[in-house]
C-alpha cells in the first residue's frame, strides 16, 4: 500500500473538464516526474465541488488549500511552490469570501469560505472529495454500508417503514413521498417488478442530478439496490441523458466495478438477494422526463406520456409494478438508512425535510451548485452563498423549477424555500434550478423564453399542450413587439386555466406557470408593453429605439462609421441622428459613442 | 461480496489511504523546504520521514512543509507538534535522524533531546 503525503483533487465534473482540467492533471503528472514528487504527491480525479463559476477548481490535501481559475501554466508553479516547497500559492486562492492572509488562514479557506460555510452537504456529500471512478474511496466513506445494512438487518418493510419516517420526498418535480411511493409498489402481488431512476434531466440550467452522477455514482447503485430490496425487484434501469458523456462513463464504470465486487448480481452480501442494473440512453427529448413517456422510452418506443392512473407503481415498465425516483432523490437514500429517519426529519421545515441542492445561475457571482437544508430563505442562497448580484444590480427575481415553474420576485426573498412555500408563491421545487435574474431582465420576454422551450419540446400527443401552448406563445410574441392588442392578457390567463384542466401530462399541465407567475407579480409589466408598447427593462428590440442626444453629440462620426447598417448620417457641426427604418438595434453605436451621446430610449 | 466484515476491510484499508483527506487532529511533522533548507538536504530528510511512517503504517501523521524559519545555519529544520500543540524543533536533520524522531518521538512520545534546537547552541 502507498502513501502519499499530500492529495491533489483536481475536480473533473463537466463544468471543468470543459474549461481543460484533464490538460492539467496530465500537466501534474509531467511536472511531479520532473521535481520526482510522483511517489510523494498523489493526483486524484474528483466530481463537482458546486463552485463551477470559478473552476477549475483544485484542492489540495493536507493544507485544504483551495485553487480556483486555475491555467494549466500555473500548475508548474503550484508543483514547485506548493507540493515541493511548501508555499501555498496565494494568487490562486479561492477569492470570494475572505482573503487568506498566510497559509494558516489559507489552510482552512475551503471549509472557511462562505460558499461552502453555509451549505449542508448531504446528497452530495461526497463530490469532490472522492475519486468517483475508484469504489474502494466510496466505501471508504461508508458506502455500501447501507446496502449491507439493509440486507442483513432489515426486512424490506423496515426499509419502507424508515424511508416514511424520515419524510424524504421525490427530488425531481412533484415532491411526492418517496417512502409512499415505494410502499404501493411493494404491496403490489409478488412477481416481476422494476426499479427506475430518472436521470434525463432537461429543464435549463439544472445540472445536480449530473453532478451525483459524475462525483459519486455509486450512491445511486447503492440506493437503487437498497430499493429493490424493499419492493422486491431485482432488475433496475438507469434512464440517463445521452448528452451527459461523463455522467453515461462513469456510471458505467461504477457499475462495473460494483459487479466485480459483487455488490451487484446474484447473492449480494451472501444472502439471496439478486439485484441487475443496466443504463439506458435518454431519447433526446424534454418528454421522456416525464414518467410515464420514460418509461416508454425505456421499453423502446416513442418517448409519450400515458394517462395515469394507473399509476407506474401499479403498471409500469412493461406493465409491470415499478418505482421511479430521480438521481438526487436516490442519492438521499443510503445516508437516511445508515444515520436514521429521526437524524434527516432534524433537517428542513416541516413538511420538508432535510436538503435540496439546486442548481444556481444567471444574474448570480457564484454560478455553481449548492446544496441547503430544506427552509433555507432565497435571500442566503443568492446573497450568502451565492455571492449577490454582479456589477451591483438590483435583484429582480427568481425563476425555479424551469418551465413547469415560475418567478419568485424581491418582495418574497425572505421566504423559506420548501416545496409548499414554492407552490403558494405560484411556483415549484421542480429539479431545483434556479436562475437569478437583474432589474435588466423583461419578465415578458422570460415568460416567451420558457413557453418557447415548451412548444419546441412539447411532444404532440395532446392538443391542449400541442396547440394550446403554440397560440399562447404567438399571443406573448405579439405583446413583445409591440403589437399587443386589448384583452390578450385575458387571452393568455384563459389559455392557461385551460391547458392546466385538460394537458394529458405533467408537461402540459404546469406549461402555462411561467406566464401564470409573471402574470401574478408582474402584471405591470404586461400592461406597459401592451397599452404603453414600451419594454420597461430595455430588452424587448422591436419596443426601443437608440437616440442620439443632440446638445451632446460632438459629430465625430464614429457611430456612423461602426454602425453595420449604415442607419447614422450627418455632417460636420450638425449632429448625427439615427434611421429608426434601418437601425437593427444592434447597440454598437452607443459602445462606441466617446461622448456618451447615444442612449437607449425605453 | 460476501459480508459485512470484507466490506469493512476494504473500508478500513482505503481510509487509511485518504485519511489525508479528512481533518486531521494527529500529530504534524513540517520540513522547512525554503532554499536554505533544501540546499542544506532537506528534500531526503522529508522522504525518510514519508518512508518510516509509511512503513509502520501511521496515517495520522502528517508531513507538510515551511518556508524559512530565519535559523538558515541550522537548517534542514524539522518541527514536530503533537496531539496538544507542544512544539518540538529539530535542527541540522538527516535521513538517519528521521528514522530515530520516528521510532521514539512519534511512536513512543520521547523527544530526542539531543537533536533538538536547544542543544545545538549550547
Amino acid at each position: 500500500m502507498q502513501l502519499y503525503r499530500s492529495h491533489v483533487l483536481v475536480c473533473g465534473g463537466t463544468g471543468c473538464t470543459s474549461s481543460n482540467s484533464e490538460k492539467i492533471i496530465a500537466e501534474f503528472d509531467v511536472q511531479l516526474a520532473r521535481n520526482n514528487l510522483q511517489n510523494e504527491v498523489k493526483i486524484v480525479k474528483t466530481g463537482c465541488f458546486g463552485l463551477c463559476a470559478e473552476g477549475p477548481i483544485i484542492v489540495v490535501y493536507p493544507e485544504g488549500a483551495m485553487y480556483t481559475m486555475v491555467k494549466v501554466e500555473d500548475v508548474k508553479e503550484i508543483t514547485e511552490e506548493h507540493l515541493l516547497k511548501g508555499r501555498i500559492v496565494k494568487r490562486l486562492l479561492l477569492s470570494s469570501g475572505h482573503d487568506a492572509k498566510d497559509a494558516d488562514e489559507a489552510s482552512s479557506s475551503l471549509e472557511n469560505s462562505e460558499f461552502f460555510k453555509r451549505q449542508m452537504r448531504v446528497a452530495l456529500r461526497n463530490c469532490g472529495i472522492i475519486n468517483p471512478e475508484q469504489i474502494d474511496e466510496y466505501i471508504a466513506y461508508d458506502g455500501y454500508k447501507a446496502l449491507g445494512k439493509a440486507l442483513t438487518e432489515l426486512k424490506p418493510a423496515d426499509v419502507i417503514e424508515i424511508l416514511k419516517k424520515s419524510g424524504l420526498r421525490g427530488r425531481g418535480g412533484g415532491g411526492f413521498p418517496t417512502g409512499l411511493k415505494w410502499d404501493f409498489a411493494a404491496k403490489q402481488p409478488e412477481g416481476k417488478k422494476y426499479v427506475c431512476c430518472n436521470a434525463d434531466e432537461g429543464d435549463p440550467g439544472a445540472f445536480m442530478d449530473r453532478s451525483v452522477l459524475e462525483g459519486d455514482p455509486h450512491s445511486l447503485i447503492e440506493a437503487m439496490a437498497i430499493a429493490a430490496y424493499a419492493i422486491g425487484s431485482d432488475q433496475g434501469y438507469v434512464y440517463v441523458r445521452a448528452e451527459y458523456p461523463i455522467a453515461v462513463k462513469r456510471l458505467q464504470i461504477a457499475i462495473e466495478q460494483a459487479k466485480e465486487y459483487g455488490l451487484l448480481g446474484k447473492n449480494i452480501f451472501g444472502t439471496d438477494f439478486n439485484f441487475d442494473l443496466e443504463i439506458r440512453l435518454g431519447a433526446g427529448a424534454f418528454v421522456c422526463g416525464e414518467e410515464t413517456a420514460l418509461m416508454t422510452s425505456v421499453e423502446g418506443h416513442r418517448g409519450e406520456p400515458r394517462p395515469r392512473p394507473p399509476f407506474p407503481a401499479v403498471k409500469g415498465l412493461w406493465d409491470k409494478p415499478t418505482i421511479l425516483n430521480n438521481v438526487e432523490t436516490y442519492a438521499n437514500v443510503p445516508v437516511i438508512i445508515l444515520k436514521g429517519a429521526e437524524w434527516f426529519t432534524s433537517i428542513g421545515t416541516e413538511k420538508s425535510k432535510g436538503t435540496k441542492v439546486f442548481a444556481v445561475g444567471g444574474n448570480i457571482n457564484n454560478t455553481g451548485l449548492v446544496e441547503v437544508p430544506m427552509g433555507t430563505t432565497l435571500r442566503e442562497v443568492v446573497y450568502d452563498i451565492g455571492g449577490g448580484i454582479p456589477k451591483g444590480k438590483k435583484f429582480k427575481a427568481a425563476q425555479t423549477g424551469g418551465p413547469s415553474g415560475g418567478c419568485i420576485p424581491a418582495s418574497h426573498l425572505d421566504t423559506p424555500i420548501d416545496y409548499d412555500s414554492l407552490i403558494q408563491l405560484g411556483s415549484m421545487m421542480g429539479s431545483g434550478g434556479l436562475i437569478v435574474m437583474d432589474e435588466d431582465s423583461c419578465m415578458v420576454d422570460i415568460a416567451k423564453f420558457f413557453l418557447e422551450f415548451t412548444v419546441e419540446e412539447s411532444c404532440g400527443k395532446c392538443p391542449p399542450c400541442r396547440i394550446g401552448t403554440k397560440r399562447m406563445l404567438e399571443v406573448l410574441e405579439r405583446i413583445t413587439e409591440g403589437k399587443g392588442e386589448e384583452g390578450d392578457i385575458e387571452k393568455l390567463e384563459i389559455l392557461a386555466k385551460n391547458i392546466k384542466a385538460s394537458a394529458l401530462c405533467g408537461l402540459g399541465q404546469t406549461a402555462p406557470n411561467p406566464v401564470l407567475s409573471t402574470l401574478r407579480y408582474f402584471k405591470d409589466e404586461y400592461m406597459a408593453h401592451v397599452v404603453d408598447k414600451k419594454c420597461p427593462a430595455g430588452v424587448c428590440k422591436s419596443m426601443m429605439k437608440y437616440v442620439i442626444d443632440a446638445d451632446a453629440c460632438k459629430s465625430c462620426g464614429i457611430c456612423a462609421k461602426q454602425c453595420p447598417v449604415s442607419a447614422i448620417s450627418g455632417e460636420k457641426k450638425v449632429p448625427y441622428v439615427i434611421d429608426q427604418d434601418k437601425c437593427i438595434k444592434c447597440g454598437v453605436c452607443m459602445e462606441k459613442c466617446p461622448f456618451k451621446a447615444i442612449f437607449k430610449n425605453v | 461480496m460476501k459480508s459485512l466484515a470484507e466490506l469493512e476491510e476494504i473500508r478500513k484499508k482505503t481510509l487509511e489511504q485518504i485519511s489525508l483527506r479528512k481533518s486531521n487532529d494527529g500529530m504534524r511533522v513540517i520540513v522547512g523546504m525554503a532554499t536554505c533548507g533544501i540546499a542544506a538536504g532537506a528534500r531526503p530528510v522529508m522522504t525518510a520521514f514519508v518512508e518510516e511512517l509509511n512503513k509502520r503504517n501511521m496515517t495520522d501523521v502528517t508531513v507538510t512543509m515551511t518556508g524559512c524559519i530565519g535559523v538558515c545555519r541550522l537548517e534542514p529544520i524539522v518541527e514536530v507538534i503533537d496531539k496538544d500543540g507542544n512544539k518540538t524543533t529539530y535542527v541540522k536533520m538527516t535521513p538517519e535522524k528521521a528514522v530515530r524522531i520516528v521510532a521514539e518521538h512519534i511512536v513512543n512520545g520521547r523527544v530526542c533531546a539531543d537533536y533538538t534546537i536547544g542543544e545545538a547552541d549550547k
